[in-house]
């Protein structure tokens, strides 16, 4: 007799084809392993995506273990990390693995946003992508500001009143928007509460949905490649790309060499350079944090940095706004255009290896401006430095809005029919 | 694509550079985790002369005794005066409240202020008190000024305090100077010379800096008990996950084949 929905792919007999009858199991290994073609040029830029799967199951799993020694009170934070670091067995390597996971995040996604930056895979048909995928990266700036809060270290703490802040330059509802979102007239043991049921659940469902969003429109529309064709348009007499190759088990097995490079370079940092040089784990959070106490110098972590430092590159203020207020506005704009990036490019071709010099160039510029800024917003300001930062931050805009020119008027290359 | 990755991890690589500290010239030194006798010398010194005012409130003896190869009745016998127990932290009976009215400022944690300030920094700190006597308790120091802490081991070092001389001259990158004509370093007046009045402590300036030594690298042991665990694991976790790439590499090499 047979059960279930008929047009779908089943297992010949045995257990398999029992669940295959009441569930798409193997219709689902074919439609996202198996039976997935992703084109067979992928270079070293596209084994990102997968790594960052792995750290974000890496910050899951080694979250609940720290979840089942941490305490959210204000008195109680920081001296459980302490024993977590110092009694709890193989704790260190457990936070360790956490805190270093989140500099590694970022790191890989960086890297994962500007290979679709280069190789055009926001343009159509990939915008959802892109969008999901810029939410995502949204929702892991707010995890990973909410996580840092956690330790209740001096930097926790002044990071999080500074980044707090922000929300009280916005006009008239400011200070009491912040005050709301504390639940408190200064950070205490209700924010940290507050921000740490965010990290360890909202967001961790937000994130893992909107990944599970990611991954099933890629696999959708296919993965674009270094070339920016549609492997699809190119199909044997099975209906197979003749420039794809299944994911499983070829991409995965590329992949996993890629996952021990990964491994041995984060073995390296969680096991010999845990602190990341001061920029993984500030020097200030070894000292529990105090209301009374401002730190000389307060920077957030590196992977906030260049936004930060655009904040602070909005030195006056204009039209009646203040210059703080003006700094969030074009922080926040700094993120939001990223979004609408499938709409600002204009070109014929996805791939930078077709478009002009002009895209090029930009890009090259839009790069340095944010490393630049990134590397500046690690530092204390100067005169010399916020002129330098007002001058990236000019250029990081002009690259998303001048591109609906440059690639238009841009001579592209030809785009062969088949990958090189 | 493969420069332009490469490119791109070496663009990155100025993040990972240590960020600079203050004006004040640190005095370098090396501390060695391995170095069991020094930890637990550096330890005697520390309940000592430490203990008494400041707190190691995170840090167990019975980990000490573990991670020095001290026997923990040892430990008990002659490294704890509290009356606490081996499984304790290093904690004191001093009253914060009070302790801040009698210094200024409550004696701060101990047990992560080689994390917080660095090896160096405490050499050089523990190192540097001189005579005030504009100051509460008659010394200042160098690389924490108006400091509220008592020169507790003045009575090792003796009595320190600045005098004038003539001292060699650095310029801004640290280099000393050099006179043109003689080709000698140039010198230039100072009255920041620390010197140590003969005979006032008991110990000559060699053995005191060695006991310091010894006290920062055990106070560095404290900031991360489990750092010979982390390189001893780390070594073998690296070794694992090379071989893994190696496997997989040629796992890859096998699979891509049949690939045109």
């Amino acid at each position: 007799m047979a059960v279930g929905n008929p047009n779908r792919a089943k297992a010949e007999s045995g257990i398999i084809r029992w669940i295959d009858d009441r569930f798409p199991l193997t219709q689902m290994w074919q439609d996202h392993m198996s039976k997935y073609y992703a084109s067979k040029n992928f270079n070293v830029w596209y084994v990102f995506g997968v790594l960052s799967l792995l750290v974000l199951v890496n910050q899951i799993l080694t979250g609940v273990w720290l979840t089942m020694s941490y305490v959210p009170t204000a008195e109680g934070a920081f001296a459980s990390v302490e024993y977590i670091m110092r009694d709890v067995e193989m704790g260190w390597i457990i936070r360790y693995m956490h805190s270093s996971g989140a500099s590694a995040f970022f790191v890989v996604v960086y890297l994962h946003m500007f290979r679709g930056l280069m190789y055009g895979s926001y343009q159509k048909p990939r915008e959802l992508i892109w969008l999901f995928g810029m939410a995502i990266y949204l929702a892991l700036m707010a995890e990973g500001f909410f996580g840092y809060l956690l330790p209740w270290g001096q930097m926790s703490y002044w990071g999080a009143q500074v980044i707090l802040s922000l929300a009280g330059a916005i006009p008239v509802v400011g200070e009491d928007l912040v005050q709301w979102i504390r639940g408190d007239f200064l950070i205490s043991g209700i924010t940290l509460n507050r921000f740490f049921s965010l990290h360890v659940i909202a967001l961790p469902i937000v994130i893992l949905a909107l990944v599970v969003l990611h991954i099933l429109a890629l696999h959708d529309v296919g993965s674009n490649n270094p070339d920016g064709i549609e492997i699809d348009q190119n199909k044997d007499e099975n209906g197979v790309p003749v420039d794809g190759v299944a994911f499983w088990p070829y991409h995965v097995v590329k992949d996993l060499v890629a996952v021990g490079v990964f491994l041995t370079v984060f073995c390296l940092v969680i096991f010999f350079f845990p602190e990341g040089g001061g920029y993984f784990i500030e020097k200030p959070n070894y000292e529990p944090a105090n209301s009374l106490k401002t730190p000389e110098h307060i920077a957030p972590v590196w992977y906030f940095t260049p936004y930060y430092s655009m904040l602070r590159a909005i030195t006056f203020p204009l039209f009646g706004l203040d210059a703080k207020f003006l700094g969030v506005v074009t922080m926040g704009g700094a993120i939001a255009i990223l979004f609408v990036m499938p709409w600002l490019d204009r070109s014929p071709v996805k791939s930078m290896r077709y478009k002009g010099w002009l895209s090029r160039a930009w890009l090259a510029i839009f790069v340095v401006s944010f490393i630049i800024l990134g590397y500046l917003g690690t530092l204390a300001t100067t005169e010399g430095r916020t002129q330098v930062a007002q001058l990236c931050t000019v250029l990081y805009f002009l690259y998303f809005i001048l591109m609906p020119f440059y690639t238009r008027i841009e001579v592209t290359k030809p785009v062969p029919t088949r990958v090189v | 694509m493969k420069k332009l990755f490469l490119l791109s991890l070496m663009m990155m690589m100025p993040m990972f550079a240590q960020a600079a500290a203050t004006g004040v010239q640190l005095d370098s030194i090396q501390v060695d985790a391995s170095d069991k006798a020094s930890l637990q010398r550096g330890m005697k010194t520390y309940v000592n002369y430490c203990l008494g005012c400041h707190t190691s409130e995170y840090q167990r003896y019975i980990r000490a005794a573990e991670d020095l190869h001290m026997p923990p009745e040892l430990v008990v016998e002659h490294l704890i005066f509290s009356g606490q127990k081996v499984g304790e932290q290093m904690t004191n009976a001093m009253d914060p409240k009070l302790a801040a009215n009698w210094f200024g400022a409550a004696p701060p944690d101990l047990t992560n202020e080689v994390n917080l300030r660095g090896a160096d920094w405490v050499y050089t700190y523990l190192r540097t008190f001189y005579a005030d006597d504009s100051r509460p308790y008659g010394v200042n120091n160098v690389v924490f000024p108006s400091v509220g802490m008592p020169n507790v081991l003045s009575e090792l070092q003796g009595v320190q305090s600045k005098t004038c001389g003539q001292v060699t001259e650095y310029d801004a990158h640290g280099a000393a100077v050099i006179d043109s004509l003689t080709g000698k370093p140039m010198t230039v007046e100072s009255c920041e010379i620390l010197s140590i009045a003969q005979g006032s402590g008991s110990m000559n300036p060699a053995e005191f800096d060695a006991t310091i030594y010894d006290l920062t690298n055990f106070m560095a042991y404290m900031s991360k008990p489990y750092k010979t665990d982390s390189q001893r694991i780390g070594m073998w976790a690296i070794l694992f996950t090379l071989l893994m790439t190696v496997v997989f590499y040629f796992l890859k090499k096998e699979f891509w084949r049949d690939v045109k």
